[in-house]
Formats: C-alpha cells, structure tokens, sequence
C-alpha cells in the first residue's frame, strides 16, 4: 500500500464546502489533498434549488443567518459571476397567508427584519409584481422584492476545484475514504479506495477536515467522535422551461415548496422536509406524496405550474445538527458548525466543517481553514472573498462570446454562458467540432471535448455536471449514443460507450419516473422503445 | 396528479423525434438552417432564458408549415420561428422586404400603370437593376399587374345582378385576384352565381397581412387584420358566410391571425371557407347540383400547397375535381414547390428556393399534364416559370368543365 506523506491538510468531501475548503487552504499556501468518493457535487451540493439567498428567508427568525447569507450574496455575485444569474427575488402574501397569520402585517415585519439585517428590500404594489413576473399567482395581495438570484452549484463548485487545483491542491474524485490512520489521541491520516481500480492507499497531513456533509456523521464516528447529525431530506422537481424569469418566495414562515427557481433552461420548485434515517441517503426517491405536495404549493406561487410539464424529480440530504426538540427540522438555525475535534473531543489534527447552506460554503470554508492554519501555525490571512474564480472574470455572455471569431454559433453561446471566460479553451478545430452532440441543451462535441480534457470527466454524469449535457427535455434520448461515444473514445476506450450510455439513461430514468405522466410519460415511452429497456417502469395514477 | 397537463406554451409537448427534420424542404437545402425543432422548440427553452439565443437563421424558415403537419405532438413549430422572429428580430424591414409585402399598396399604383410596369419589369435592364438596387433575384419572373382590378369590374359589370340570388355570400378575394389576375375573381363569381350564390364584396376589404409578417411588419398586419376582422363580422351579422379563394390569405385568417397576431377570430372563424370546400360540401350534400360540359377533357395534376395541407383541406379539392367527368387527375407527391410568398423573390433564397421544387418539378415533368391545379398563386409563379406548365385554380377549371347556363337554370330553382 503506498502511503504518501506530502500534505499539510487532507480534505474529505468534494461537495461545495470541501471544494471551497480546498480553495482556501490552497490560496493561503498549503499543500492541500481532498479526496470525494464520486465525482464533484454529488450530495447536497447537487441536488438543491441552486438558490442564491438574498438572506429574507431567515430575516425574522435567525437574523445571524440573514447576514451571513446577504454577506455572501454580494460577494458571490463579484467572484462568481458566471455560476449566478442575478433574477432578483419576489415574496409574495396571497389572500389565504391572511387567514393563518401571514398576511400584511407579517410582511411589514418581514420587510422591517430584512432591512436591520441589511437585505436590501421594498414593498411593491400586486400589479408591479404581476408586471415584473407575469408567471407570479395574479391573486397576490402584495410582494416583496429583494436581491435574491440563481446559482448554478455544479459550475460554483467545479470552479472552486479548478481554482484549488491551480494552487496546486490535489484532487482525487472516485476515491472512498475508508478510516483514520490514528495514533493515540492523534489523527494522522487517511485510508483510503480507489472505487475504478478497488486499490487502497494512505495519505498523511497534520490536518483533516471532514467536510462530507451528512456523509461526515459516518467519518466523525470512525475518528470516535460523535456529532449529533441528522439527514433532512428535501425534494424538488425540475420544470421542462423556464416558467418564471423571478425567483418567487412565499412571505410567511418557511414551509414545504414555498420557493420556485429559475435556472439555466428550466424552472426548479423545492423544497420538502423530512427526516430519514441515514442508510437513505445513498438512495433517494421521490415520494408520490411529496410530488403532490410541491405542486400543490408550486401552483399557489405560480399557477401556470398545474399544467407545466415536469422533467423530473429529485432529492438531497440536508447534514443539519439535530435538535430533537423539534421533529420537523425547520426550526433549526442553518448556522454554520465549525468543529475543532482537540478542544471538543480530545481528538487532534481533526476539524469538522458542517451546518450551513451552499450560500455560505465560502465562509464555511474560511472558517474551517481558519481552524486549520491555527493548528498548523500558519498566519496567511483569507483572499477568497476578493479573488474571482475560474471562468468568472466575466461573466457575461455576450461579451464572453466574442471570443469566438466570425459568427457565433448557439452551441458557442451556450458554452460561454456555461464556462465563462474559460471558453477560449474550448477548441473549434473542424466542423465536426461545431455540430451539436446534444440538442436541447446545445452542447457542441468541442465542449464535451474540453470537459474530457480539462474538467476531469470519468462518466456521461460527470459529463452532465460540467456541460448539461442529456439535462433538457428529452433527458439524454436522444444525444446520449453521441455523447457516450464521444466521451468513450477520448477516454481511451470506445467499447465502454454502451456501458457508459446505460448507467447514464438508468439514472435519468429514476428522475422521470416520479413524474411520469403526460408529456414525460410519453417521453419514457419514446426513450424506452429507442433503448428498448427491460425495467417495466411505474407511475402514479392518483 | 396534474390534471391538465397540456402545456398553454405548446412547445412543450414537442418529444424530440426530430420527425419534423425529415419533412422540412429547407434544412434538406440550406446548411445554414438549423432546422424545424432547433429553431422552433429547442431554441424557444433557451430564448426564454435570454434574447441572446435568438439565431439569425430563423430566417431562413419559409413557414411552409410542413413542421407542423409531421409533428405527432401537435407543436405549432412555425408558429414559434414566427412568434420569435416578431419578438427577438428587430431590424428594420429593408425596402425591398416592404415594396415585396405592401401588396395592397403597391398593387393599386402598379396597376395604374400596368403596361408600362408589366412592360418594365420584365426587361433584363431593369430586372438587373431590381437585383442589384433592392436585392429581387434577377432571374425570377415577376408577377405580373392587371390594369383594371377586380373589384372595379366587379362594381361595374356584376354588382348589381348579385341582389337577385336567394342565397348570399361575402367573397374575399384577396391581393391576387384583384391586382394581378382579376380573372380568377370573375371565374369565382360566374361559377358560385351558376350554382345559385350572389357574391357581396365585404367592406373594405385589406390584404390578409400574410406577406408583412413575414418581413416583419406586425404592426401594420395587426391593422389589416383588425380592419378585416371588423369586415367579417359585419358579414356575419348579415348571415352572409365568407369564402375565399387563395390558401395562404385563408391560413392567415384562420389560423396566423389569433396564434401570430393575437388577434381573436373565434367568433367569425367557423364561417369562413376554402371555396373548394364550400362548393364540395355543397355538392355533396346535394344542396347544389352541376351540369357538366358534354365533351370537356382535360389531363391535370394536383399540387397541394403547403398551407393548404397545414389546413387539411387538400381533399376537398381534388374531390371536387374528381367530380368532373372529363378530368384525368394525377395527384403530386406532396413537395414544396420553394416559393413560400416573398420568400423565393429575395435574391438570398433564390437558389435554395430553387433547390426545394426541384422535387415537384420533376414530378410534373414526368407526369407531362397539360396543366397545374393549385389553389395558391405564389405556386402558380413559382411553378410556370419554372416547369413552363401552366397552372390553373381549380374555381377557373370548375369556370371551364361546367355549362354554367345549365347549371344555373338547375339551381334557379
């Protein structure tokens, strides 16, 4: 087993708070290992509203966390300007938030929290809201508008990769971390498996950080260390266009599909709330009732959802530290859990980085390097918050893609809009190059390319995460051979190209199924008899 | 657990089998065209995200709507290239593109002076000029201007015999019929006075606004439309039913002026027909009787335009032709002849619009007719010149086959 001993610190977890965790401790000049069992923004990172909180949510209950996140939102807005579309946010007050104590009066309170936590926000008239989002419950009473926008958290955290690997970190995705190397009372290392290959290796550094979100209550107890986790599991669905060009909220106390997102193509409604017992969470489903539930409270912000057609479903784990005063989880502050395992525990060279929400990932990750450069001894002060990430120096698309010469293609377009200023890299050499492997969602062959070569791409998943590639209507029906062949011969490896293509349309295939009625059912039906599945697939027909 | 889950953003039903590629006459010729589903619903998901996905190549759709009739799924595809070019396009209409789709306007100055403009315009100089100055391919043959127009003939010589008929129709007879062949108008209104129906004109009476969407100019077909929409229900209100003879002037009425324009034709839609339609209904059902002409043969083919195929009606008409006894009918696979209105004048199209009849073309040579049927004039150009067939409406063949005295003695009664 070759044991490697060059790290100043191990990070555990390739979600946004290790990807961030990993760019910090980079920047201040360590050298940085972070290991992810799959690939980047496969837990909770992946799987949210990709909301960028203006903080309004949390005003008038947890102020502390309304700062925090309008602190972040402003600087995301200047170092990641191309994973954030600036939509603007709308609350709004329908005629029934009256009856159950959240009518007019709530929102003046609300408006009177978000302006002391400094979220900038002001009240505006039911047909200014109406005209400013044409999609919105034209019955509103009143709204809100503040700074909230989209963020598009698969990008956010390949950027924070990116950039730690830039500053030289180490990255090691496919690679399960196993247990401790422990001596006494102190942590030394990492066991760890290579999940391709089933090889086992050790790293060692002064310093570990557990940043695997819930997954981390697993990797606390093996360093013998209890944190009192439990899994939130929230689900949402993922709408076929994008119904609203505003983020709408619900101006009352936060509950069940009270916010509706746009983002990219398409328009995302979330979220639930309910406990689950840890052994879910590799396994998430989408329950029928929590489908009916998200629509029913979908079409109360925008009634043009009961008729919109539904991709797919799908479901994250919140890692929130328990309270077990209250079952359902709401009243638990997202307050950020920065965990120095020596002072508490006893147990040294440990952290733990949890609690939180992706908007304060940043500040997670300051905080959790903060905490290691104590133990370290090491004095460099936090830059994360000034320096842009990869691809964000510009964010705009129309001037990103004047980066391409002569005429810009839709392909190309799509491209910069999703890589940023880093879509010089990607290379139009022949025609071929051009043509568009997927349709939907214009991915050009010279990006998959790209994403092969550069953004660490092993499967057609990892794929989707860094280009969108099968995410449109048809859900890959349609690009994926194309897609699986291009990626099988970069890889080395045409053969691969079916297995590729089969573990890809069997994880869209569990999305849809939740859904599968109307138009989406017809869809499973055309990608069923393309592929010619064996699965007998089920719907609901409630 | 949705219960209405058809999408009002029709778009949405599209499943990307890409049926439409295969029957779109442009993406076959024109590599730059990304074609029916990339620029209708694809396009339209990103175009909601950000006016920055609009592609210039939308303009190459001819809107011949043969999309839309292959679609499984019922996705109004040209309705969405159309509805994007009206939101997302805003250059101004070059002159060409205005002269080429003001027909109402240039129709009454051309025909005052019509041989001198027929004369002109048919001489290479000036055709080389037209090309060069304003972008009108030098090698099409240009339609040509009648110096009386339709309805100062009808006012003069058949207005104030239509009072006698028992049964009354509005006729709307288009641009076409009263600009450049005003014999079509005349051959209409002999052939529904035989069986039985006086014509009324309808009051003020606007172009149907057919070629200014499609160069753009939504505000002034929005006024056509609002002008004839108000023609229409004064005609209703009389109990006077509307019967046109062009497809394309019927599509737009029917179905371009509530999806395109938003201009609500629900109240007045059920009452206009097709004339093909009209007379073969009529027919059928027994309601009219013809008389045809004893001897009267003639060997034709059929070609569907593409609008009249989006209408469903093509039937009609070449049931209706069947009727006659003397007709020897070949129906043409269904081709887009490549004109599309103005499209085929634009010196930029010329050559794909070539390149898309070809097809028909070829068809018609082989079946060696004596003539063309077809309800649409931009076909009847676009085919004569390029076939040296000549082609006839089918209300003109139906002027020719009956013995309109008899048939009119027949349903005098």
């Amino acid at each position: 087993m070759p044991i490697t001993n060059d790290f100043d610190v191990i990070i555990i977890g390739g979600g946004i708070t290790g990807a961030g965790t990993a760019r910090d401790c980079a920047m201040r000049g360590l050298k940085v290992l972070l290991i992810e069992r799959h690939d980047i923004a496969t837990g909770a990172t992946g799987r949210n509203h990709g909301l960028l909180h203006s903080g309004a949510r949390y005003a008038v209950k947890d102020s502390e966390s309304a700062e925090e996140c309008i602190r972040e939102n402003k600087i995301l807005r200047s170092i990641a300007s191309n994973c954030i579309e600036d939509t603007g946010g709308l609350f709004i007050t329908l005629p029934e938030d009256e009856e159950s104590g959240y009518g007019l009066d709530y929102q003046k309170k609300f408006l009177e929290a978000c302006n002391k936590a400094g979220i900038e926000s002001r009240a505006i008239s039911p047909s200014e809201a109406r005209q400013m989002e044409p999609s919105v419950n034209p019955s509103l009473i009143g709204a809100v508008v503040v700074p909230d926008g989209s963020v598009d958290p698969f990008r956010l955290c390949a950027a924070n990769v990116t950039d730690a690997a830039l500053h030289g970190a180490k990255i090691l995705v496919y690679t399960e971390f196993l247990d401790f190397i422990r001596q006494n009372d102190t942590i030394l290392g990492v066991k760890v498996l290579d999940t391709r290959t089933g090889q086992t290796a050790e790293y060692r550094a002064p310093v570990t950080v557990n940043a695997a979100g819930i997954w981390g209550h697993g990797v606390a107890e093996k360093a013998g260390v209890h944190i009192g986790m439990y899994p939130a599991k929230g689900a949402l669905l993922v709408f076929g266009h994008r119904v609203n060009n505003v983020v709408i909220n619900r101006c009352r106390k936060s509950a069940d599909g009270d916010i509706l997102v746009p983002g990219d193509s398409v328009t995302v409604i979330g979220t639930t709330s309910t406990k689950v017992p840890f052994e879910e969470c590799d396994h998430m489903e989408v329950t029928p009732d929590e489908v009916r539930l998200l629509l029913r409270e979908g079409c109360a912000l925008c009634p043009a959802l009961a008729s919109t057609r539904i991709l797919r479903a799908y479901a994250g784990v919140r890692p929130l530290v328990a309270d077990d005063s209250d079952p359902t989880g709401r009243s638990i502050s997202r307050g950020i859990v920065c965990l120095d395992h020596e002072t508490r525990d006893g147990v040294k060279g440990f952290v733990s980085i949890t609690g939180g929400k992706l908007m304060t990932y940043r500040l997670m990750a300051e905080l959790a390097t903060d905490a290691v450069c104590r133990k370290l001894g090491v004095k460099q002060a936090c830059t994360t918050a000034d320096t842009p990430l990869p691809g964000s120096l510009d964010g705009r698309i129309e001037t990103v893609s004047k980066r391409f010469e002569g005429k810009v293609s839709l392909g190309q377009k799509s491209a910069a809009g999703r890589q940023g200023d880093l879509v010089g890299k990607i290379l139009f050499e022949t025609e071929a190059d051009k043509q568009l492997v997927c349709e939907c969602e214009n991915v050009t062959l010279a990006e998959i390319k790209y994403a092969v070569r550069e953004l660490g791409v092993r499967n057609l998943q990892d794929l989707r995460r860094r280009t969108r590639v099968g995410m449109g209507t048809c859900q890959g029906t349609l690009c994926i051979r194309k897609a699986a062949k291009a990626l099988a011969e970069a890889l080395g490896d045409p053969s691969a190209a079916d297995k590729l293509a089969a573990d890809y349309l069997d994880e869209r295939w569990k999305g849809m199924r939740a859904v599968g009625w109307g138009d989406t059912l017809r869809e499973m039906e055309f990608m069923q008899r393309v592929y010619k599945f064996e699965k007998p697939y089920s719907y609901d027909e409630v | 657990m949705q219960e209405r889950n058809i999408s009002s953003n029709n778009f949405e039903q599209c499943q990307k089998c890409s049926l439409c590629e295969t029957v779109c006459p442009v993406m076959k010729n024109n590599p730059d065209y990304a074609g029916p589903k990339r620029s209708g619903p694809d396009g339209e998901r990103y175009r909601l995200k950000n006016g920055i996905f609009f592609d210039d190549s939308l303009k190459y759709c001819l809107n011949c709507k043969r999309c839309e009739v292959a679609c499984p799924s019922g996705v109004r595809i040209a309705d969405l290239i159309q509805q994007a070019r009206i939101d997302f396009s805003h250059k101004a209409p070059k002159l060409r593109d205005i002269m080429l789709a003001s027909t109402d306007q240039m129709g009454p100055v051309a025909g005052a002076f019509a041989p001198i403009v027929n004369f002109t315009l048919g001489l290479s100089p000036v055709k080389g000029v037209l090309d060069f100055a304003l972008g009108i391919d030098h090698r099409r043959t240009l339609p040509k201007y009648s110096s009386e127009t339709f309805v100062h003939w009808f006012k003069k010589n058949a207005a104030s015999k239509q009072a006698s008929f028992r049964k009354q129709v509005s006729y709307f007879h288009g641009c076409y019929a009263n600009y450049n062949y005003p014999q079509l108008g005349k051959d209409f209104v002999a052939v529904m006075n035989a069986f039985g129906f006086g014509v009324q004109l309808l009051e003020n009476e606007r172009c149907c606004g057919v070629a200014k969407i499609a160069n753009g100019m939504i505000p002034a077909a929005t006024r056509d439309a609002h002008a004839n929409m108000e023609a229409f229900r004064k005609s209703v209100a009389q109990g006077l039913d509307i019967v046109t003879v062009s497809t394309t002037c019927t599509m737009t009425l029917m179905e371009e002026y509530p999806e395109l324009l938003k201009v609500d034709n629900s109240d007045v839609k059920d009452h206009i027909s097709l004339v093909e339609q009209f007379l073969y209904k009529a027919i059928a059902s027994g309601a009219v009787k013809p008389v045809w002409k004893e001897g009267w043969k003639a060997r034709a083919a059929y070609h569907c335009p593409c609008h009249q195929e989006r209408l469903g009606l093509g039937i009609f008409t070449v049931e209706l032709l069947k009727m006659i006894p003397g007709m020897q009918l070949t129906e043409l696979d269904s081709n887009c002849c490549g004109i599309a209105g103005t499209y085929g004048f634009k010196k930029e199209n010329f050559k794909v619009s070539q390149m898309i009849g070809k097809a028909l073309f070829d068809d018609i040579a082989a079946a060696a007719p004596e003539f063309v049927a077809c309800e649409c004039e931009t076909c009847k150009w676009q085919i004569e010149m390029s076939t040296g067939v000549p082609v006839k409406n089918p209300v003109s063949i139906l002027a020719e086959a009956l013995d309109l005295e008899k048939t009119s003695e027949l349903n005098r009664a």
